[in-house]
């Protein structure tokens, strides 16, 4: 089983929506579309499902050219941001829906709905009618809905944007597990980068209407393949930054800032790309760089502290364990993890990375 | 607890009850007062205790213009309801055909009523108006003056045209705050047009719909202006509609005492079913 986009492009008027994409999902995988919003991924979702058709290009299911073939004839089920049910339908009832659909006996139908339910845990909630549930159970409904009738391709356009933190993190941890045992193509959509790394899987990183890369999560996470993916697999956002290299010696373009490292690339401009948490308050890694700054802001959750400064002209933004007390205004010493950079040459391609 | 005593709160609920007063309690006492009387001018009353009410409510011509108004009631709800929630299903959702159709849809609700049973009277004139005219000429024998088929028609017609756009609007209204998403998720269930609308379009109509129920059968079951310029209740009794028979009792043949008890009827059965209804409204609202 597999699911593949060949050369998929949708238009809208004069708006390009998806940009010409080429996208091979195989089956019994989790695939995570991340991007921010208009990137495209409800888009590519509702082209995938057959909600909506693309302006050129073939989607094949399974070997079968699909494109243009209707949703109610493919078997596919989606679950959205928004809590999906019918309104006047018990839970039970919504479960069934898609079931009662095909004419499957009642005896089955039970059968089958329990076992979602109890997966989800509704089973004490089956004669409720949605507007009685919380907003976690409610989408837990339309969960159990999109999984009870065994499609091929279950899409999940952001389910957990709507839900409370903690909600929202106690289905996350569920999510991978429902998906396990299931001969199926599940497609995830988010945009935060969190999401797609607990989930695991492959990642799709979108752009804009681009799919900028297409692999493993953490191949995609550690080695993207270029700046752009980099940046929307990183939140908080990136560091990025101008150096020099003439043989080991590294430099900052935009300041002194040195290091020493046998990175092997060609002397000559680059950009790094330095996530946040590599930029700490203390030494991390044996191979550490120290960088001063203008603390612009500082943000405490607690267990992180968000600290963001100026050097040069830049703006950065840092991220240390603990609670890491700055004044806004104070001048401040952080330490850089060497091993940790993402070298990039001026075609904004991966050359490099620790 | 030391609490400080002061009384003064009470100054500022005063314009209420002074308002509230005026423009509903003293007008409705006044009936009520002159519906246990009975009096034959020059401000000289005599006390007549039940006996209006009596004789109202065993008048047969009460039972006739309340059995003409439930039934003027009922044909316009039934017709009204259904095609509003078909006309709003029809109405486009986007592009520039909104405006048009809101805007010609409001157009009706917006024409002063008495200029509306104006309109309709000259409209459906059998010699020159264009209805009535167009009517004869096909071959019917239209003439809503004489038959009383003909009045019933024509006034339901105009009802039909003055108030289903109240319907349509409450309903498109309805409608538009459905997310789209509902209507992917049923398309992938396999659900039919028809499922759509049992089972989405029309639970998530329920509160507008309940609405607009409850305007419709306040306003037609207090129906006054349009059939009084129309046919002012003719031919014969043929539309004389309850308020229209109270009007006419009371200030065409002065009974002051039996049109205040048949008002203060009217008054409670409108009261009672409105109650009936919104309690029921309630009930729904509660348990969900």
């Amino acid at each position: 089983m597999s699911l593949e986009l060949k050369e998929v492009e949708k238009k809208v008027g004069i708006e390009t929506h998806i940009y010409p994409t080429n996208l091979k999902l195989e089956k019994n995988t989790i695939n995570v579309l991340l991007g921010s919003t208009l990137a495209g991924k409800t888009t590519l979702m509702q082209i995938m499902a057959g909600l909506d058709k693309p302006t050129s290009g073939e989607i094949w299911f399974n070997g079968e050219n699909v494109t243009g073939k209707e949703v109610q004839k493919r078997n596919c089920s989606m679950v959205y941001q928004q809590f999906i049910n019918y309104p006047n339908f018990t839970v039970f009832d919504n479960i069934a829906s898609p079931l009662k659909i095909t004419g499957i006996n009642s005896d089955e139908i039970k059968q089958r709905v329990g076992k979602v339910a109890e997966l989800l845990k509704l089973s004490a909630m089956l004669n409720k009618k949605p507007d009685e549930l919380s907003g976690g159970q409610q989408q837990r409904t339309a969960l159990a809905r999109a999984l009870v009738k065994d499609s091929d391709l279950i899409l999940l356009d952001e389910p957990l944007a709507n839900l409370d933190f903690k909600l929202r993190e106690e289905l996350r941890e569920e999510l991978p597990k429902l998906f396990e045992d299931r001969d199926c193509i599940v497609v995830y959509a988010t945009t935060e980068p969190l999401d797609a790394l607990m989930i695991g899987g492959n990642t799709a990183t979108l752009l804009e209407g681009n799919v900028v890369q297409y692999g493993k999560t953490l191949d995609v996470y550690s080695k993207p393949d270029n700046l752009t993916s980099a940046k929307v697999f990183s939140d908080p956002p990136m560091n990025i930054a101008e150096i020099t290299k003439s043989g080991d010696n590294f430099k900052l373009v935009d300041n002194n800032v040195q290091w020493k490292s046998n990175v092997n690339i060609k002397d000559g401009n680059y950009k790094i790309g330095i996530r946040p948490h590599n930029i700490t308050t203390y030494k991390e890694g044996s191979n550490s760089v120290e960088i001063n700054g203008k603390v612009l802001i500082s943000e405490l959750s607690g267990s992180e502290s968000l600290i963001h400064f100026t050097n040069g002209k830049l703006n950065w933004v840092s991220l240390s364990n603990g609670i890491q007390q700055r004044n806004i205004g104070e001048d401040t010493k952080l330490h850089m993890n060497v091993d940790e950079f993402l070298y990039f040459d001026q075609n904004n391609r991966l050359v490099n990375h620790g | 607890m030391n609490k400080t005593f002061n009384q003064k709160a009470w100054y500022f609920v005063i314009p209420v009850f002074v308002l509230v007063a005026f423009n509903a309690a003293v007008p409705l006492m006044t009936v009520v007062n002159y519906s246990f009387q009975e009096t034959f001018g020059s401000n000289v009353f005599a006390w007549e205790g039940t006996r209006w009410f009596k004789e109202i409510l065993h008048s047969e011509r009460f039972h006739a213009s309340l059995g003409r108004q439930a039934i003027f009631t009922f044909i316009i709800l039934l017709i009204q309801l259904p095609l509003g929630i078909f006309i709003a299903l029809t109405m486009p959702k986007k592009g520039w055909g909104v405006p048009v159709c809101l805007i010609l849809m409001s157009m009706p609700l917006l024409i002063p009523w008495n200029v509306v049973g104006a309109m309709w009277n000259i409209f459906a004139l059998p010699d020159i108006g264009f209805l009535g005219n167009s009517l004869n000429s096909i071959g019917f024998d239209y003439n809503f003056t004489q038959q009383s088929g003909d009045a019933w028609f024509t006034t339901i017609l105009m009802d039909v045209w003055h108030w289903t756009s109240l319907v349509v609007l409450l309903s498109y209204a309805g409608l538009n705050s459905i997310q789209p998403a509902y209507y992917q998720a049923a398309e992938i269930d396999g659900a039919s047009r028809w499922d759509i609308f049992r089972y989405i379009e029309l639970p998530k109509m329920k509160k507008v719909l309940t609405l607009a129920i409850l305007l419709r059968f306040m306003d037609s079951f207090m129906i006054y202006t349009e059939p009084f310029v129309l046919t002012g209740g003719g031919p014969g009794n043929a539309t004389n509609f309850l308020s229209l028979d109270l009007v006419k009792m009371a200030l065409g043949q002065f009974d002051l005492g039996p049109a205040a008890a048949m008002s203060l009827i009217y008054f409670l059965i409108v009261l009672l079913i409105c109650w009936i209804f919104y309690s029921l409204m309630m009930k729904n609202e509660a348990r969900t």
